[in-house]
């Protein structure tokens, strides 16, 4: 749902001290001595973030950093224990059906009914959003053949399409019910560089053209520094940067320097690292 | 503003029966196996009844004719009902294993819109698989419907949706508690229906405690009072505190199921189990 004019000009995203945490710290249950407890996880600790209508924010930070979780937090699909967060005012906890007007979400899976074709899904998506009548049929092909996906796959089962066709469809579903806040979580991941191109052309376009506001999660830095005007370094949970990419490269990075650069000297790491000891 | 929001239900409303039809078509072998099971399921307890004269059960201590029909009906109706039940009940599996979970559950809609959607479209397949069920049945034996009541069994066969939409939403949060266990417990609950309900047997036959559960189970006064319309034309008038109790048991549990579904939708959110894997 696009944003009304009094909405404009107002803070898109507020986050106050949110807290997130996993897995309860309990004794091991007194009637399955066997069951062991499970360790409790902080995903996000004390995050604080602030994000303008009509920005591209980026949240760079490594797998396990605890962006997914802002994510769903603010997608109303997980409370936070401590903190508020609200989506143009409105409260993610205490009114979540007035944030879902307003938002809508690419995650790092495309997620759909594998049988069903991306025209199937898109149809579905479009119900749950209020629209699906006529014209639909239209806009879903001139949104995917702005993305570049063939329009003679729209018909055939998504299981058949590329990780990155399914991808650009996910996109488009998301592009498709006009939210004002979109929500990306790696959505580029996997995709060729030519589509992953075409993908950061529409995000700047759908913030050129309907004032939406974007914030993207993303592990490629290179992408968040042309296409964010803010971003927000994130590890173990907690923010340790925040500002225009090029103010946290000369904050934080040598003469020269990238915005990469800038999150190894804050993250005392770099992407990679982290993966590798995940994956141990 | 009102007819706005009521039109914009509507339209998702609309969107899950056709999600669901899609989903049907495209999973065409899928459907078309789980009907051959159904029908193979109904025609040989049809033929069970058929052959207990050679089990040597005699014509004269038993009415043949009748058991076949009493236990047919009990067949064509467990189908239509658990399958109806069992759609509803992996509305929230089925989104979860095809990981579109997330998704619908941030779409911004009522939960009861969702969970009518589910129900509604579920109904309706539910009805045209037991319909060709049925018609399979009454090609292949030579039932005695003379006496049948259709009015009043129609009647009941209404009844009874609302409260089998209620214990499906019951059973859909299962799931919701338990992404890894919820699925097998659902199956567990239709398994203790199919016991206590009287779908091949009388609910008398039926040790005391178990009895006394078969007479809260929603399915036994359907059960019972098909039979009866079909079998011995019960009528309408007859059939009221039936389908009085149907309806009560409806009114009681669709709101209570849909208030515990919010409930588990709920504390699914607060331990992050509103996900694929769960």
């Amino acid at each position: 749902m696009a944003i009304h004019e009094s909405e404009l000009n107002r803070t898109a995203v507020e986050v106050e001290g949110i807290s997130k945490r996993f897995g309860e710290a309990v004794r091991p249950h007194r009637l399955m001595p066997w069951r062991k407890a499970k360790k409790p996880k902080l995903a996000l600790d004390q995050v604080s973030m602030h994000v303008e209508t009509g920005r591209i924010t980026g949240i760079l930070g490594a797998n396990g950093s605890g962006k997914s979780t802002l994510i769903r937090i603010l997608a109303t699909l997980l409370t936070p224990d401590a903190g508020t967060a609200s989506v143009f005012g409105y409260d993610v906890v205490r009114h979540p059906a007035q944030v879902r007007r307003h938002i809508n979400r690419v995650s790092v899976e495309a997620s759909f009914f594998k049988e069903m074709s991306p025209w199937e899904n898109m149809l579905y998506a479009a119900r749950l959003y209020g629209s699906g009548g006529d014209g639909t049929r239209d806009r879903v092909e001139a949104m995917l053949d702005r993305l570049g996906l063939p329009l003679d796959t729209l018909d055939k089962p998504m299981k058949q399409l590329s990780r990155g066709q399914q991808q650009k469809v996910a996109i488009a579903r998301s592009f498709l019910t006009s939210p004002s806040l979109l929500l990306m979580d790696e959505p580029t991941t996997g995709l060729d560089p030519r589509s992953k191109r075409e993908v950061q052309e529409l995000v700047r376009s759908i913030r050129r053209d309907r004032a939406a506001t974007v914030l993207l999660c993303t592990h490629d830095l290179q992408e968040a520094e042309v296409l964010c005007d803010r971003v927000l370094v994130i590890d173990q949970g907690r923010v340790l940067a925040e500002g225009a990419p090029a103010e946290l490269v000369r904050s934080h990075a040598d003469v020269g320097g990238s915005l990469e650069d800038a999150f190894m000297r804050l993250t005392g790491k770099r992407l990679e690292e982290d993966e590798e000891e995940k994956e141990e | 503003m009102m007819g706005n929001t009521l039109r914009w239900e509507m339209n998702a409303f609309v969107g899950f029966i056709e999600r669901q039809k899609n989903l049907y078509r495209r999973y065409w072998a899928w459907e078309a196996v789980w009907l051959l099971y159904n029908l193979v399921s109904v025609l040989s307890i049809g033929y069970l009844a058929a052959g207990l004269s050679t089990l040597g059960v005699e014509r004269s201590s038993v009415n043949l004719q009748q058991t076949e029909l009493y236990l047919l009906i009990g067949a064509l109706l467990w189908t239509y009902l658990s399958m109806v039940f069992f759609e509803v009940s992996f509305a929230i599996t089925w989104e979860r294993w095809e990981g579109t979970i997330e998704y619908t559950f941030m779409a911004p809609i009522k939960r009861l819109t969702h969970l009518l959607g589910m129900c509604a479209a579920s109904l309706i397949y539910g009805i045209l698989r037991a319909a060709i069920i049925g018609l399979a049945v009454v090609a292949l034996f030579r039932l005695d419907l003379s006496h049948a009541n259709w009015l009043t069994a129609l009647a009941l066969f209404a009844a009874a949706t609302l409260p089998l939409l209620g214990l499906g939403i019951f059973t859909s949060i299962l799931p919701l508690l338990s992404p890894e266990k919820g699925e097998q417990m659902a199956f567990a609950v239709q398994g203790v229906l199919l016991l206590i309900s009287g779908v091949y047997y009388p609910i008398t036959v039926l040790p005391g405690p178990l009895r006394v559960v078969g007479m809260v189970s929603p399915l036994t006064y359907t059960l019972d009072g098909v039979r009866q319309a079909l079998l011995h034309g019960l009528s309408l008038a007859a059939a009221l505190p039936d389908i009085g109790i149907l309806l009560l048991m409806g009114v009681v549990l669709v709101p209570a199921s849909v208030w515990c579904f919010g409930r588990a939708e709920v504390r699914a959110k607060r331990l992050g189990l509103l996900k694929r894997s769960g």
